[in-house]
């Protein structure tokens, strides 16, 4: 994989790259989900996992957009992002278990991976907790005219906090370079969104003002170019705009809410992980567009998976942090 | 030895928070104050009154009426390179902002591993006997003591004033800074010079020997008041003000409970888990064998505060139930 973009190359080279880079990308995040999954079953896990397998299109579509530089903050639901921004698969493990290699040194956990050399302002375990991080980073952003961009993740359970829309007010008064992006998808942790949320979601941002659209979260390349539409556009100083991407939780909340009958049928699952996995549509697609063919999927997914797996072993390998660091780090 | 002000002029406490806000935005051009009609307005206390025509609107800068979107705002712009100082008003409207604080600002550091850091100062007021009622009366400092990456400062003097709100914006973590609401045309002498107090270092500002009495804010002026009445009766009384609540100067308070024997703590929180009742264990836990008497705390009456002068009036320490209160430790002395 090559990020370095020659001046010389055609438009179509460029979305070649671009396109396998995404791929790339994607697989990542669910190879790294897998082994997640794996690791919390086996009990080497401590904590909570909330898998971001099924959205994986939105994360890598939205940081394709951005530069190194620009900011995220993220969720619970978080790896995904993370991943996508170009945190190192080890560190990021290592922080899942607990480990002193951790990027937070075993002390954020899979719910508050930070790192500023990403932009990564960090996950957020209250839902919309980061909304006014996200904002304020913008604003920064725009008074030290820096021409970042912060980009701030979502799901559609955050849309019942008050301060969201705090903030998407004083975004839009004082024209902050951050997107709001909703990743709905469909549950606010066991409970159908249709049950939370009156009206129409685009229209509440409308309200302040914010331009946005509804995206298919399942197609990175509609993500990519409404994000970078978007992204462009809060860069030029014209404001924050509001995304929707509609997308789904292919696994539980978390890994251990396997008994889903209560809140969700075993057919709208299978419906979405065999006609909508954004993985499995994005290679069709490049089949047909003759930008890969099954020998390269296969290159691509065992240099992935040679990644993943000297990470997961980085991680395990690792040691803990020794108690006596316990009370690091609560002072700057 | 109570710190020695040298100093030609007086200023009202307001004035000597203008002053350091003032100063610090000439000295860094990341400080800037946000809140609820602090431009032209200058707040509702009027204690930034000007500050806009020098600064502009930009670095002192209007908000909505959304005290947690904007103190949300602070701690990501603190964490990307600037130095906000968020304006609350009524210290009741903290209530409001406390998943910013809380949860964001005062953990980010920590969950980070050290990699974030919020130098963000959040001013708030306290202080009952204003005719509010409750949800403009009270003093809800212990809430963010509480909390571990927090630091929280009382200022009791206009020179503590502008010498802490200086060393807190200069502060690399989250401090938040409480204003009396009541004390803004308290006046006292304050250097022209350029100074700033450190935090964490409690203050003598009386010095005697019978009996000690730790006060914060206003309640310090209360002690100092009741210091004089016990001087009638031939009682030497130490009023010691820790200044920050944390970090907490713990030796100064400990060697003067020793030297005494006996301690009153006072504090216009309530006393119920308040900042009175954690400073009166630390005295327990540290000078308990040279203790004479049980530690007495004064605070604001388990109550909501209410509106009618004579029941407000009720809630808070006066020099009176201090001067009571050091007598019975001093068994009628």
């Amino acid at each position: 994989m090559t990020t370095a973009i020659h001046p010389t190359k055609t438009e179509s080279a460029l979305e070649a790259e671009r396109c396998l880079r995404m791929y790339r990308r994607m697989l990542m995040i669910r190879l790294f989900e897998e082994n997640v999954n794996d690791l919390y079953t086996r009990a080497l896990m401590p904590g909570l996992a909330h898998l971001y397998i099924g959205e994986e299109a939105i994360a890598v579509g939205v940081c394709e957009a951005l530069t190194q530089d620009d900011y995220i903050t993220s969720t619970h639901r978080g790896h995904g992002h993370c991943v996508a921004k170009g945190a190192a698969l080890d560190r990021m493990f290592a922080e899942l278990l607990g480990k002193e290699a951790g990027y937070c040194k075993g002390k954020g956990g899979s719910m508050h991976i930070a790192d500023p050399d990403t932009g990564n302002l960090g996950a957020n375990a209250i839902v919309g907790g980061s909304a006014g991080i996200a904002t304020g980073a913008a604003f920064a952003a725009k008074r030290l005219g820096n021409g970042r961009v912060c980009v701030c993740f979502f799901g559609e359970g955050a849309l019942g906090q008050g301060v969201l829309y705090e903030v998407m007010n004083m975004a839009a008064l004082w024209k902050l370079p951050v997107i709001y992006l909703c990743e709905n998808n469909m549950y606010n942790e066991y409970t159908h969104y249709s049950e939370t949320t009156a009206g129409d979601i685009l229209t509440r941002a409308a309200g302040f003002g914010l331009p946005g659209e509804a995206i298919d979260g399942q197609d990175v390349r509609a993500v990519y170019a409404a994000a970078k539409k978007f992204i462009d556009r809060a860069r030029a100083g014209e404001g924050p705009a509001f995304l929707l991407a509609n997308t789904y939780r292919f696994f539980g909340h978390h890994v251990g809410d396997v008994s889903r009958d209560y809140y969700r049928a075993k057919q709208e699952e299978q419906t979405w992980k065999s006609q909508r996995d954004p993985i499995q549509l994005f290679s069709t697609y490049l089949v047909a567009q003759n930008l890969a063919d099954q020998a390269r999927f296969d290159e691509i997914y065992a240099e992935v998976k040679a990644e993943v797996d000297r990470a997961v072993q980085f991680a395990v390998a690792a040691p803990y942090p020794s108690a006596d660091k316990v009370d690091q780090d609560v002072y700057a | 030895m109570p710190e020695t002000i040298t100093a030609t002029r007086e200023i009202t406490l307001g004035e000597a928070v203008r002053e350091a806000l003032a100063e610090e935005m000439r000295r860094d051009s990341r400080v800037f104050v946000m809140g609820e009609d602090v431009a032209q307005a200058g707040t509702a206390f009027k204690v930034l009154s000007g500050m806009v025509d020098e600064f502009g609107s930009d670095r002192v800068l209007d908000t909505p009426i959304s005290e947690a979107g904007f103190t949300g705002i602070a701690v990501g712009a603190a964490m990307t390179g600037m130095r906000p100082v968020v304006d609350i008003m009524f210290g009741d409207f903290v209530g409001l902002t406390m998943d910013q604080m809380v949860n964001q600002a005062a953990k980010v550091h920590y969950m980070s591993g050290g990699k974030w850091k919020v130098p963000m100062v959040m001013r708030a007021t306290l202080g009952a006997t204003r005719r509010s009622a409750a949800q403009h009366s009270q003093s809800l400092h212990a809430w963010f003591c509480h909390i571990p990456g927090l630091k929280v400062v009382l200022p009791s003097t206009p020179y503590d004033a502008k010498g802490l709100l200086k060393s807190a914006i200069r502060d690399e973590n989250p401090v938040v800074f409480y204003e009396d609401k009541m004390m803004f045309r308290f006046k006292g002498p304050v250097p022209a010079e350029e100074y700033t107090i450190p935090l964490g270092v409690a203050d003598i500002k009386r010095e005697g020997s019978d009996i000690t009495i730790v006060a914060t804010s206003s309640m310090v002026h209360v002690a100092l008041s009741a210091a004089k009445l016990l001087e009638e009766e031939d009682i030497s009384a130490e009023v010691i003000d820790p200044r920050t609540l944390w970090p907490l100067d713990e030796k100064t308070l400990i060697d003067s409970a020793k030297k005494t024997s006996r301690v009153i703590v006072m504090d216009e929180g309530y006393g119920r888990y308040g900042a009175a009742a954690e400073i009166a264990a630390v005295i327990a836990e540290g000078a308990f064998f040279d203790l004479e008497a049980p530690v007495k705390r004064l605070c604001a009456m388990h109550v909501p505060i209410p509106f009618s002068p004579p029941l407000e009036d009720a809630t808070v320490p006066t020099e009176k139930t201090v001067f009571e209160a050091a007598r019975a430790l001093l068994g009628g002395k």
